[in-house]
């Protein structure tokens, strides 16, 4: 059954990435579920201490038309990326298996083949279209056991299949090996690609827009449109509101954009100049920069403004906040004792101390939990590199060593990558690396991109 | 040559054009034009033989009238070709250096002339330091120039500040000299 609020939903997503206005719309939720025909719901292992050996052909086109074609292509592409980014399963590259005959249907499996290739598990599914969008449906067979280990079927609308692959992913991830995915996840940055030139200067200055984008890049689409410079995009916790500086007004400003529902929000209510705002935990209250009492101080204030406390008083430069994931602590960045370094501070202003002890160090910024780390951009030679801190241990690794500058970390929610901003590829652009050093990335390729936050 | 004769030629050169334009579709007609009025001037008279060049004698010129000049000028001129000059800073620093100054009080000087100036003064930094900590950098910069002016008598309400961190470098290059001219302190005159 095609559930009609659902498919008005997801053509609303499509036609907000085709618009630069945002309009009201709900956010893109993950196509419906029944569960499938399958009950058996089992473990996939691999051989002792090593993760399990995955093939991820393409999806059965139960139709003949191109568009479903194309989907069930591009949803066993796009699901191939998705569990080989979080490094849990060992993905066997797909063309090493294109001489493989298809399924002839999602319950007759060469089970003999695949084994042969090596392959602990295997993932067939079917594409099928209906009146009104389509019909995906998933398994995970075990190929040793010869049964389904795992099996979804969604519906909705056929016109982002990449939803279909990413819910599948993080579902697998978390039934398989208790792992919290990405794959719907999103980025935000900000990017000078629209070549506009800010008004009323005589030298041209190109705007720069807050965007969005998939956690790999996909979907990318421009969030304000104010033709001005905006920094630091920072998501909610919900992700329905991004909180950024934008200078609108002439001078850095705090602005809340709810992007769904496509209204804004100024919670300093234009009172002196304020920079680098992010969202608490628990999205109640923001910590942010700003120089009202003359020099650059650390505040928080509740979302709507109310309730303003400084933390921090010092002549020296006190800026870029980041919160504990317990919303107990605050970290920033501060010259108070020569360069710039990494410092902690409760939301009350107490139990101030210094952590990291660089050349220069900036843009703090805390891991989410179970892990207990701030990784931020240090100076290791004439650029930046990433370093994560334990906070526990005190101990500091690299993760970046040199290749271009690498600056403004950010946690995915799960702890496991970093988005950051690096001049490798020429220009600023935005990459994603694990947390190992592995695994990098390139997320943008048109303008300058800079300053990545990732959703929760 | 006749007035009438002359007025009539033009009516009709004018009619022609217009006709012309008027039915682009239809094939343009040969039409004889009336011939031109006999012309009766003088051959023009030789020119002057060449002078002999002597000495520039020095003139008093009359004082440059500067003021009128800048006072005239729209924003965006003022802005283009700026009589107040940006001042610039050391690596990591944000103090005005004696050169600094010197710019300083020559920026006085002017707005002293021109009370009516608003100024916004932009802190801007090299690529060297991180985004975010240029942010307050930049920022810095520019409230100690602006104290600077406040402190030779500039009205502090005339003089605003704001920090573009490396985010709008002046030189794009990527060594000393680059850097060099992208610390600074930027003069734009927002309202005259």
């Amino acid at each position: 059954m095609m559930n009609r609020s659902l498919a008005s939903k997801l053509s609303g997503v499509m036609l907000l990435a085709a618009s630069a206005i945002v309009a009201a719309q709900q956010p893109a939720t993950p196509p419906s579920q029944t569960p499938a025909q399958t009950s058996v719901e089992l473990r996939l292992t691999g051989e002792p201490g090593t993760p399990p050996r995955l093939a991820v052909p393409d999806l059965l086109a139960l139709s003949s038309d191109r568009e479903t074609q194309d989907a069930a292509r591009a949803i066993s592409e796009v699901l191939f990326a998705d569990l080989d980014f979080e490094r849990e399963f060992a993905l066997i590259p797909r063309d090493t298996y294109k001489s493989i005959p298809a399924a002839g249907s999602i319950d007759a499996v060469p089970f003999d083949r695949w084994r042969e290739l090596g392959a602990d598990g295997v993932i067939i599914g079917t594409v099928q279209k209906t009146p009104s969008g389509v019909r995906v449906e998933m398994r995970l067979y075990n190929v040793r056991a010869r049964q389904s280990a795992y099996g979804r079927e969604y519906t909705g609308s056929a016109a982002n299949p990449r939803i279909y692959a990413h819910t599948m992913a993080d579902e697998l991830h978390l039934s398989q090996r208790q792992v919290r995915g990405v794959a719907r996840t999103k980025l935000t940055f900000i990017s000078d690609r629209n070549r506009e030139a800010v008004m009323a200067t005589v030298e041209k200055r190109d705007v720069k827009e807050v965007f969005v984008a998939d956690y790999d890049g996909a979907n990318q689409r421009r969030i304000t449109i104010n033709r001005t410079m905006n920094l630091y995009p920072s998501w909610s916790p919900d992700g329905r509101a991004i909180v950024y500086t934008s200078y609108r007004s002439g001078v850095p400003d705090v602005l809340i954009s709810n992007i769904y529902a496509g209204t804004m929000e100024s919670p300093t209510k234009g009172v002196g100049q304020n920079w680098l705002p992010v969202f608490s935990p628990d999205g109640s209250r923001l910590a942010f920069t700003t120089s009202r009492d003359g020099n650059s101080e650390i505040y928080v204030m509740n979302r709507d403004g109310s309730n303003l406390n400084r933390l921090t008083n010092s002549p020296a430069i006190d800026t870029t906040p980041t919160w504990s994931p317990t919303g107990t602590q605050i970290a920033f960045t501060s010259d108070r004792r020569g360069q710039p370094q990494i410092f902690v501070i409760n939301p009350d202003g107490t139990g101030l101390r210094q952590i990291s002890f660089e050349s220069y160090a900036d843009r703090p910024t805390w891991s989410p939990a179970p892990y207990n780390e701030i990784a931020f951009a240090a100076r290791t030679g004439p650029g930046y590199d990433i370093k994560i801190l334990g906070i526990a241990s005190g101990e500091t690794r690299q993760i970046t060593f040199g290749e271009g500058s690498n600056e403004s970390p950010a946690w995915s929610p799960n702890g496991r990558h970093l988005a950051f901003m690096s001049t490798r590829a020429g220009r600023s652009q935005i990459f994603t690396v694990d947390r190992d050093g592995r695994n990098v990335r390139q997320v943008t390729k048109d303008g300058n991109n800079q300053t990545p936050n990732w959703s929760q | 040559m006749n007035r009438r004769a002359y007025s009539l030629m033009v009516m009709a050169i004018l009619l022609s054009v217009v006709v012309g334009a008027c039915s682009k579709k239809v094939p343009p007609v040969a039409r004889p034009m009336p011939p031109p009025a006999p012309v009766s001037t003088a051959p023009p008279p030789p020119p002057p033989p060449p002078t002999p060049v002597s000495e520039p004698v020095p003139v008093a010129m009359p004082p440059m009238p500067v003021e009128d000049t800048i006072g005239s000028k729209s924003l965006d001129d003022l802005n283009r070709d700026s009589p107040l000059q940006p001042l610039f800073f050391d690596l990591d620093s944000s103090d005005v250096n004696a050169s600094g100054q010197v710019v300083l009080q020559a920026n006085a000087a002017v707005m002293k002339k021109y009370p009516a100036w608003q100024v916004t003064i932009e802190g801007h930094c090299d690529e060297r330091g991180t985004a975010e900590y240029n942010l307050a950098l930049g920022e810095r910069r520019a409230l100690a120039a602006r104290t600077y002016m406040v402190s030779l008598g500039i009205p502090a309400d005339k003089v605003k500040i704001v920090s573009y961190g490396k985010e709008f470098p002046f030189d794009a290059g990527h060594d000393d000299a680059a850097w060099g001219r992208n610390r600074r302190a930027h003069f734009v005159i927002t309202a005259k």
